[in-house]
């Protein structure tokens, strides 16, 4: 059954699989490495190798000079989960002197009948992280970006350290009966909103995250629009604003009576 | 001429035991992620449980079928006694302790990687070992495949080598290759990381390794549902089959195409280059070509027998073939199973419509329906066909055999098509818990109802299987003649050398595997940047 040799080009039967097996080949690889990276505009090659490279997957390194730097200050603050957890006596003890002028928005026992937001038991880390990011512009307020520009690092520790330190206390409008809304408890897995509960206290709570128990359901709508129109920035990761752009109107009205209700 | 009985026999009810019991595995997976479960269990024995049903079902059923299925073809198409019992025997202990070995630590939750292992989950060094040895076992059956047909060429160098046996020759030599690159990532990348002597892996180098393997394993789980059409089917219905030329050239092409293609199992990771992805995808389009050449040439046999049998008309002949035969039922239902799944094949296969379905439940819809489908379906017919010539004793319940045959079909697509529903819906595959109380979730509670009803019918057939074979081995004893393979309409006298040996064929394979892997292998191997720390599975108990 000999008759031709078989690794010979002139057995029909390798020429053509060999032929055919090559052809296809090369045709893949030209259209796969050369012609369609080519077509893409979006991938700005200088050229033929560089489609090559491109397509085969070398490993380029992207310089840093080149990314673009947003026209706005984002926030400096690291946040860990154990942040400003160890209260300190003498901190506190000079927060609650420094306080004194907060009083007249805030309160004096850290609960403001104006709409502010309420101080009293929110946890030190927020109070800090927000009085920084007020002093560095990463959020700007008329009235509190003045106060925060000629505080210190360590007066602002212990501020932070002071509200932490008052109880809370509940709002006027306190009323249990009010039942969470369905994105406090389940989010809105279908437009990736996760549960406000999950960051904000009712499930968990996330370093980072205001508690929201009794604020004003005036201040809480306003920030949430602030977020979802981007002139409030200072969230990391845009974890906010991510949120607050996929909520619609009835969602934020429904979670700021929500939370006014709540202790 | 059926002479290593034994052997044969050994080979599949080991293969049938660990099927049975990895069904049981199966049945209790669908149950216990569906919303019948109440959630009172522990997600880890979830895990553990995928691990063992998958390595089970993936590597050592469809291996040990394989295997057995190989020396019955060789004894029978060679019509001579088995070169190397011993070493056959050798091959199967080692299949068998592989498999204790492996499922000893993931019994204990101590391998819970699931069967793809998953770098850089890494877990007890027993489970690879026992994988390791599962495929050592097999490759010396691959040798002495090749040693068998060598030998039976040099004696009878003027005749054609039986369809049977090349195409089983094929399948062995297609093992043997596509199993070197699960190899290469147990031997070279896990096994020092489980032993402790590395504790970062290239978790991205891995999976190109593993999908080396994952492509073509799948056609070497084919193969012999392959065979059972080409060569047990046409005589099975008294007829003949429609060209053997065709059918060795579809088994080459298998050996060809089924190897250079398994990046598109790694559509969505961002180590291979998109040029290499595309390459594999044109090669992927090819490995269509042996199966339609197959239903091409199978439906044509169908056609040659029944109007053997006096079928007549351009559709009546349909209805002249002999379905009370479980021979000629398995094989319909099988190809039934195999267009649905060669559809989801063809979306799995298109770079953006995968990327809907990728890691979803879609992917295990796929692959139940066509492996546990199409696939299992052949092995249970080659049993029913080969096992009177094992046994010396006449299987005689051909009303169970069909009603078992028609009850894995039905459980199949009771369980598959939901399966491939929730997976458009985005259910993620390999997860123990589903909250179906989320309103974003709760639609897909009944769809998941719908599959686990489907195992448990599934459960239901491979108990009626298992009790048809058992029931066989208490029969009368009644001689079943020499075993014998569908004889082609035109016999061939002489065949060209190129459709009579695979050295070309598999020059082809090793070399496209080259030109498709090579780069992206080397370009991993070479950067360092692409370790990971290890994640040790079961560590800390
Ligand atoms: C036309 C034929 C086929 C094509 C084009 C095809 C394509 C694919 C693709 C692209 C995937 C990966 C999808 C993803 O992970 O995103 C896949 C998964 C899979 N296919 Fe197929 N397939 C075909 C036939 C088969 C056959 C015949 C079998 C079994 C014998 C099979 C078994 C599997 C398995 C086991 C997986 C999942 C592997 C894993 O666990 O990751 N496929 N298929
Ligand atoms: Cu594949």
């Amino acid at each position: 059954m000999s008759e031709q040799p078989l690794f010979s080009f002139r057995n029909s039967w390798f020429a053509t699989s060999v032929g055919v097996t090559a052809a296809i080949a090369v045709l893949a690889a030209l259209a796969g490495l050369i012609w369609l990276p080519l077509a893409q505009p979006d991938l700005k090659l200088s050229g033929i190798w560089d489609a090559i490279c491109s397509a085969a997957g070398v490993p380029r390194v992207s310089s840093q000079g080149n990314a673009i730097q947003p026209d706005f200050k984002t926030s400096n603050v690291v946040m860990t989960s154990e942040m400003l957890t160890k209260p300190n006596q003498v901190s506190i003890g000079r927060g609650a002197t420094l306080a004194q002028r907060c009083a007249i928005c805030h309160g004096p026992q850290g609960v403001s009948d104006a709409n502010s937001p309420n101080l009293a038991g929110q946890f030190a880390a927020v109070t800090y992280k927000e009085l920084n990011d007020f002093k560095t512009g990463a959020r700007v307020n008329v009235v509190m970006s003045p106060f925060a520009a000629t505080m210190s690092d360590q007066d602002m520790l212990d501020v932070a350290a002071y509200y932490a330190y008052l109880p809370r206390v509940p709002s006027n409008n306190l009323d249990p009966k009010v039942a969470a809304p369905a994105i406090v408890t389940i989010g809105a897995p279908m437009r990736n909103v996760p549960p406000c509960g999950a960051c904000h206290g009712d499930i968990d709570n996330k370093a980072g995250s205001p508690w929201l128990g009794g604020q004003s359901a005036v201040y809480i709508k306003a920030q949430l629009h602030a977020f979802a129109s981007g002139s409030r920035r200072n969230d990391i990761s845009q974890q906010m604003r991510n949120i607050a752009r996929q909520m619609t109107s009835e969602e934020i009205d429904q979670v700021a009576h929500y939370y006014e209700a709540q202790p | 001429m059926l002479t290593n009985k034994r052997l044969i026999l050994a080979h599949f009810w080991l293969a049938f035991i660990v099927f049975g019991a990895a069904l049981v595995l199966g049945a209790w997976q669908m149950f216990v992620r569906s919303p019948l479960n109440a959630w009172h269990f522990n997600p880890e024995f979830y895990y553990r449980s995928v691990t063992a049903h998958g390595s089970a079902m993936g590597y050592v059923f469809p291996t040990l079928v394989a295997m057995g299925f190989g020396y019955a073809i060789t004894e029978s198409a060679l019509e001579k006694p088995l070169i190397g019992r011993r070493w056959a025997w050798a091959g199967f202990f080692l299949v068998a302790i592989g498999a204790v070995v492996a499922m000893i630590p993931v019994s204990l939750g101590l391998a819970s990687v699931l069967y793809t292992f998953y770098p850089p989950m890494v877990g007890n060094p027993f489970y690879y070992i026992g994988v390791v040895m599962v495929v050592v076992g097999s490759w010396i059956w691959v040798a002495l495949m090749s040693i068998n047909m060598a030998i039976w060429k040099r004696e009878n160098p003027d005749k054609p080598v039986p369809l049977a046996m090349f195409a089983n020759v094929a399948g062995s030599y297609l093992w043997g290759w596509t199993a070197v690159g699960a190899a290469l990532e147990i031997i070279f990348q896990i096994l020092p990381v489980a032993l402790g002597l590395r504790s970062t892996i290239d978790a991205g180098l891995a999976r190109v390794f593993f999908s080396w393997t994952l492509h073509a394993i799948v056609y070497f789980w084919l193969i012999p549902t392959y065979i059972a059409y080409y060569t047990i089917f046409p005589r099975a219905i008294g007829g003949r089959l429609y060209s053997d030329a065709m059918a060795r050239i579809s088994f080459i092409l298998f050996v060809v195409v089924a190897m250079p293609i398994g990046v598109h199992h790694l559509f969505a990771d961002p180590q291979v280059g998109a040029g290499f992805k595309f390459m594999h995808s044109v090669f992927t389009g090819l490995v269509a070509l042996p199966t339609l050449l197959t239903v091409f040439t199978i439906c044509a046999s169908a056609e040659i027998a029944s109007r053997l049998r006096g079928g007549h008309g351009a559709f009546g002949w349909i209805t002249a073939l002999p379905w009370q035969n479980p021979i000629m039922l398995a094989t319909a239902l099988s190809l039934v199973m195999l267009g649905f799944g060669g559809a989801g094949g063809l979306i799995n296969m298109s770079y953006q419509l995968d990327a809907s379905i990728h890691n979803t439940q879609w992917i295990t819809g796929h692959f139940h329906l066509i492996f546990g489908g199409a696939i299992v379906i052949m092995y249970f017919a080659i049993a029913y066909d080969l096992w009177p010539h094992l046994t010396g004793r006449a299987l005689e319940s051909f009303g169970l055999m069909r009603t078992q045959l028609w009850l894995w079909f039905i459980g199949m697509i009771v369980t598959t098509f939901p399966w491939h529903y929730v997976g458009i819906l985005g259910m993620p595959r390999r997860m123990a818990f589903y909250d179906y109380a989320n309103p974003a979730i709760s639609p897909q509670a009944f769809s998941v109802v719908m599959s686990a009803v489907g195992g448990f019918i599934l459960l239901l057939s491979g108990a009626l299987f298992l009790t048809v074979l058992i029931r066989g081995q208490w029969a009368d004893n009644s001689e079943a003649g020499s075993y014998r393979f569908a004889i082609p309409l035109h016999m061939p006298a002489r065949i060209p050398a190129a459709l009579n040996s695979f050295g070309l064929w598999l020059a082809l394979m090793i070399g496209l595997t080259v030109v498709n892997y090579g780069y992206p292998i080397a370009q991993l191997m070479v950067l360092k940047e692409t370790n990971v720390p290890a994640v040790y599975v079961g560590a800390g108990r």
